[in-house]
């Protein structure tokens, strides 16, 4: 080959690379990047997670790789620093974790509610209650079935308080405790009869796949707010931390928020925005 | 209830086949590619040990054949604990970033075949007459030469090894879980996809995914026992 021809060939190689990158620029104003979110079992296996990160990564270029598992896991996860963000629902055990130093920037989301589920035939006849804590009582006293996550997740974490708040140490062979995501342990409990805490967004996206109501709720002791916490990059300096804020400043933007808002399975809404106000 | 799940969960799997759906053909590649990579690592690796362990004398010889038989039985969550305590921020291979990649799903993965690579090996090769390969020695033949001839003359044994492991990765699930996070469209295989949708009662869905899983293993075993069968073939 020719002195010439090499010259020309380098040449062009060069022309196409840099067409290549400028073309490349023009289509992606930026390249994908990822971060990494662990969040509960509730926002993912209703579905709310598939309808809002598409939106997101449109608009920022980023995507979010979830991992859900357990609200005392995914905290597990943010100090271990194995993910960049964390989206749980387990208000004390998130302001420790930030007052822990592993995590930046809380800020509230949404929240739903939390209800008790048991069998349309209700042997323990707690239907109505208001008193959340006097209807673990009556549960524990008529010994029926009770279906506990026994996570360490956030519902796990909010039964316990109940019970604690009830003053009874639940133990017996009533006491089911599964070890596994909300969705198994509705499964469980349907087939058990037995009676469940569930948030009110898992069981409605759970709809006609099992035969339990709603049995007791309104008690403002059931209320159940998420929040969402960057890893702090003191603690753990490789963790995507602008790319994390740039999701938690748009999941609380009112695009997000409103997004939130208008979701729905069977005709009703799962959660209420509590990041921008009306 | 469950001859409905299941005859459900048929009509399902051939509705999700046939009208293309992403999620069950992104949860087919990301089983088929990880764990044939881990596959073939772990063969490439446990093989040859296989190998050594059956033609060498050494001591503690039958403490490694124990060794081997026992860790057949390895648990996947143990290998997913193990392997996560290495690779997470802080520790020794945090650097890389390994944790929730399918990468750490292939670490964890060839540890779980090596083993199994490495005793049905050593037992393929074992199987064999010592004879053919003293003789090959003695007249002559180069050490490479006869551990070609050796490998030739074992490799249904080997390749039913590969399929033995090949087997266990595509259907096991603690590694998966523990170490790929369950990531839609990146670590999400066959078998946490059917964790996932069994525990949003999706069962017709996760029954689908379950008949896709077996498919694909079958298809694999039929293309290792062509494989074999052309080895049957008188030449």
């Amino acid at each position: 080959m020719s002195v010439r021809s090499k010259v020309v060939l380098v040449g062009v190689t060069l022309l196409v690379a840099l067409q290549l990158i400028g073309g490349g620029c023009g289509k992606q104003p930026a390249r994908l990047t990822t971060i990494k979110l662990a969040t509960t079992t509730s926002t993912e296996n209703s579905g709310l997670l598939d309808a809002l990160l598409p939106v997101f990564r449109e608009k920022h270029s980023i995507e979010v790789q979830v991992i859900a598992v357990g609200t005392g896991k995914a905290i597990k996860h943010g100090e271990n620093g194995d993910v960049d963000v964390i989206l749980v629902h387990a208000r004390s055990a998130e302001d420790k974790f930030v007052a822990d130093g592993y995590g930046a920037n809380r800020r509230d989301v949404m929240h739903n509610d939390f209800v008790i589920l048991g069998p349309a035939e209700d042997p323990a006849g707690v239907r109505g209650m208001k008193d959340a804590a006097a209807a673990l009582t009556r549960l524990a006293d008529s010994k029926v079935s009770f279906v506990s996550r026994g996570d360490d997740s956030g519902t796990h974490k909010k039964e316990h308080s109940l019970w604690h708040g009830a003053g009874i140490e639940p133990s017996g062979s009533w006491y089911l405790s599964a070890g596994q995501g909300m969705g198994a342990c509705l499964t469980m409990a349907n087939e058990k009869r037995a009676y469940v805490l569930s948030d009110r967004g898992t069981y409605l996206a759970y709809g006609e796949k099992i035969n339990l109501e709603v049995l007791v709720e309104g008690d403002p002791r059931l209320f159940n707010p998420y929040g969402v916490i960057a890893v702090n990059p003191d603690k753990h300096p490789h963790v995507k931390y602008e790319d994390a804020m740039t999701f938690i400043n748009w999941l609380t933007s009112p695009e997000a928020q409103n997004m939130i808002a208008g979701y729905q399975r069977g005709g009703e809404q799962l959660f209420y925005p509590d990041a921008v106000e009306k | 209830m469950g001859e409905s799940i299941l005859i459900g969960g048929f009509w399902r799997a051939l509705i999700l086949i046939f009208t293309g759906d992403v999620r069950v053909y992104e949860a087919a590649f990301v089983s088929l590619w990880i764990s044939c990579t881990a596959t073939a690592i772990a063969s490439a690796l446990g093989l040859p040990l296989g190998f050594a362990v059956a033609v060498r004398r050494f001591r503690g010889r039958g403490f490694v054949i124990t060794l081997l038989n026992t860790l057949l039985a390895l648990p996947t969550v143990i290998v997913g604990l193990f392997v996560y305590t290495f690779i997470r921020r802080g520790t020794l291979f945090g650097p890389l970033d390994l944790l929730f990649s399918p990468g750490a799903m292939i670490v964890g993965q060839v540890i779980l075949a090596l083993p199994i690579a490495a005793a049905l090996g050593q037992t393929a090769i074992s199987s064999l007459d010592p004879a053919a390969r003293e003789t090959a020695l003695t007249l002559g033949a180069s050490p490479g030469r006869v551990i070609l001839t050796t490998a030739w003359e074992a490799r249904y044994g080997l390749l039913a090894a590969v399929a033995a492991a090949g087997g266990r990765l595509i259907g096991e699930v603690g590694v998966s879980m523990m170490l790929g996070g369950n990531i839609a469209h990146h670590t999400r295989n066959l078998t946490t996809a059917i964790a996932l949708e069994t525990s949003k009662g999706e069962f017709a869905v996760a029954m689908a995914l379950g008949i896709i899983l077996l498919v694909l293993a079958l298809g694999l075993n039929f293309l290792l026992r062509r494989l074999q069968g052309r080895g049957e073939e008188p030449a």
